[in-house]
């Protein structure tokens, strides 16, 4: 049994932070999730790789539409006011710095902010990128949405990673089912915790050290 | 007088040689040429190199095309998908297929860059990954970028919602993706479009591949976008 958050209380978590009005891409998988769960009140208008703006919830499977897909080729539909657009053009607000926020799933984030979300070895069967890597160096803010440590608990926050890089140095916040924990320049800063989950539990699973949430912070 | 509509998917794919660069639109199979695809398996060529966003999947189209031994090379950025173990997968594990992997982005932009007459460019994506190794690197404005260059196509294979005699294209959906990119890259685009229109009936402002781009049309009617 896993400990703190769910995962859609995860996604809820992170969406809390997102402010009305961004531009934000959702990797494939867990944070894909986020999306059910702005606060109501705030438009945010969310991005896929594949040539759209304003991906609304999953449809009714009578009202599917074979040729609405996103990034993870779910069937979705389209809100009012969203629009569609080649491949470079999808790529150019990528890369282009237009998007405010990614937020995407790892296999490890290390303390100096390199994640590494697309391969575990090289000699996999298949590597495969996809956008990842674009993501991660183009838009303004790059998140990141992952269990805390793998299914036998080895921890995906650490000192430097083993896996492939995806970026060096890109990743700001890490949400995990443990706690909520910034990349600054002095390393991961613990922001906020999940309910029942103290500072000892979450910097015993994380493989690299932890600054607590500051004193000023907790009154 | 011209007129680019071809009356069979054997005509639309005819003169495709042996050794073929074909740059493949589609996103998974949404907006992907599964008709030329399957002309192109009847018409033989082999030793080809396809550039698309995936791999293929399922049974049908591109992962065809792959069983039949007609695929030496891949260039994608996500050649997994789909449940269990994809055709392309047992091949690439068995030795029999070549993959070059390029982030998706840069993938796009190699081929509008040849599509635009840009030999090469300089980008940030990947920097500091295994992808960039080995190529040329710049500090560009204080940022550190690598060089890419043009990926150009001896064919294009597009999918289109409608097409005129012209070859101006318009997409449906989210079945654009790569599409139009393809289309202005290669030496000879061919089109399977679901509705061939009256030249002047398409809105001059929803045509988002003017003719100019395209060589071949053939009337493919739409089964159904994913496979």
């Amino acid at each position: 049994m896993s400990q703190g958050y769910a995962r859609t209380a995860m996604a809820a978590r992170a969406a809390q932070d997102i402010p009305d009005g961004w531009y934000v891409n959702l990797g494939i998988g867990l944070p894909t999730l986020i999306a059910e769960h702005v606060p109501a009140g705030r438009e945010v208008v969310f991005h896929s790789e594949n040539g759209v703006l304003g991906i609304g919830p999953a449809p009714a499977p009578d009202k599917i539409d074979p040729w609405l897909i996103n990034a993870g080729k779910q069937h979705v539909t389209l809100l009012p006011g969203g629009s569609f657009f080649h491949h470079a053009d999808s790529f150019a607000m990528i890369r282009g710095g237009h998007l405010d926020l990614c937020v995407l799933g790892a296999f490890q984030v290390a303390d100096n902010g390199d994640i590494a979300n697309w391969t575990t070895s090289l000699n996999d069967t298949a590597p495969a990128i996809g956008g990842a890597m674009d993501l991660a160096i183009g838009a303004q803010r790059l998140w990141v949405l992952m269990e805390h440590t793998t299914r036998d608990g080895q921890p995906r926050l650490v000192q430097r990673c083993s896996y492939p890089l995806t970026a060096p140095g890109v990743v700001r916040r890490i949400y995990t089912n443990l706690a909520v924990i910034d990349v600054t320049a002095a390393g991961f800063q613990l922001v906020d915790l999940a309910a029942g989950v103290d500072f000892a539990t979450v910097a015993g699973q994380t493989d690299a050290p932890l600054l607590p949430i500051p004193e000023e912070r907790k009154r | 007088m011209i007129d680019k509509i071809v009356s069979s998917v054997a005509d639309a794919v005819e003169g495709i040689a042996d050794g073929s660069v074909v740059l493949l639109g589609g996103f998974g199979a949404v907006g992907q040429a599964n008709g030329l695809l399957a002309g192109l398996l009847e018409q033989g060529a082999r030793d080809l190199t396809i550039v698309a966003n995936n791999a293929g999947t399922g049974e049908g189209g591109l992962a065809r095309l792959i069983g039949a031994g007609r695929v030496r090379r891949m260039v994608c950025s996500f050649p997994r998908g789909g449940a269990g173990v994809s055709v392309f997968e047992q091949f690439y594990k068995a030795g029999r297929i070549e993959l070059e992997i390029v982030p998706q982005g840069t993938l796009a932009e190699r081929i509008r860059a040849a599509g635009a007459g840009i030999p090469a460019f300089f980008t940030p994506t990947s920097v500091g990954t295994v992808i960039a190794e080995g190529k040329e690197h710049r500090e560009i404005n204080g940022r550190v970028a690598v060089l890419e260059y043009a990926l150009p196509g001896d064919v294009a294979l597009v999918e289109a919602w409608e097409a005129d005699r012209w070859g101006n294209l318009v997409y449906r959906a989210s079945a654009r993706n790569f599409n139009p990119l393809m289309a202005m890259a290669a030496k000879r685009t061919i089109v399977q479009a679901n509705h061939v229109r009256e030249l002047g009936t398409l809105s001059p402002e929803m045509i988002a591949t003017p003719g100019i781009f395209v060589d071949r049309v053939v009337h493919v009617a739409a089964t159904e976008a994913s496979s």
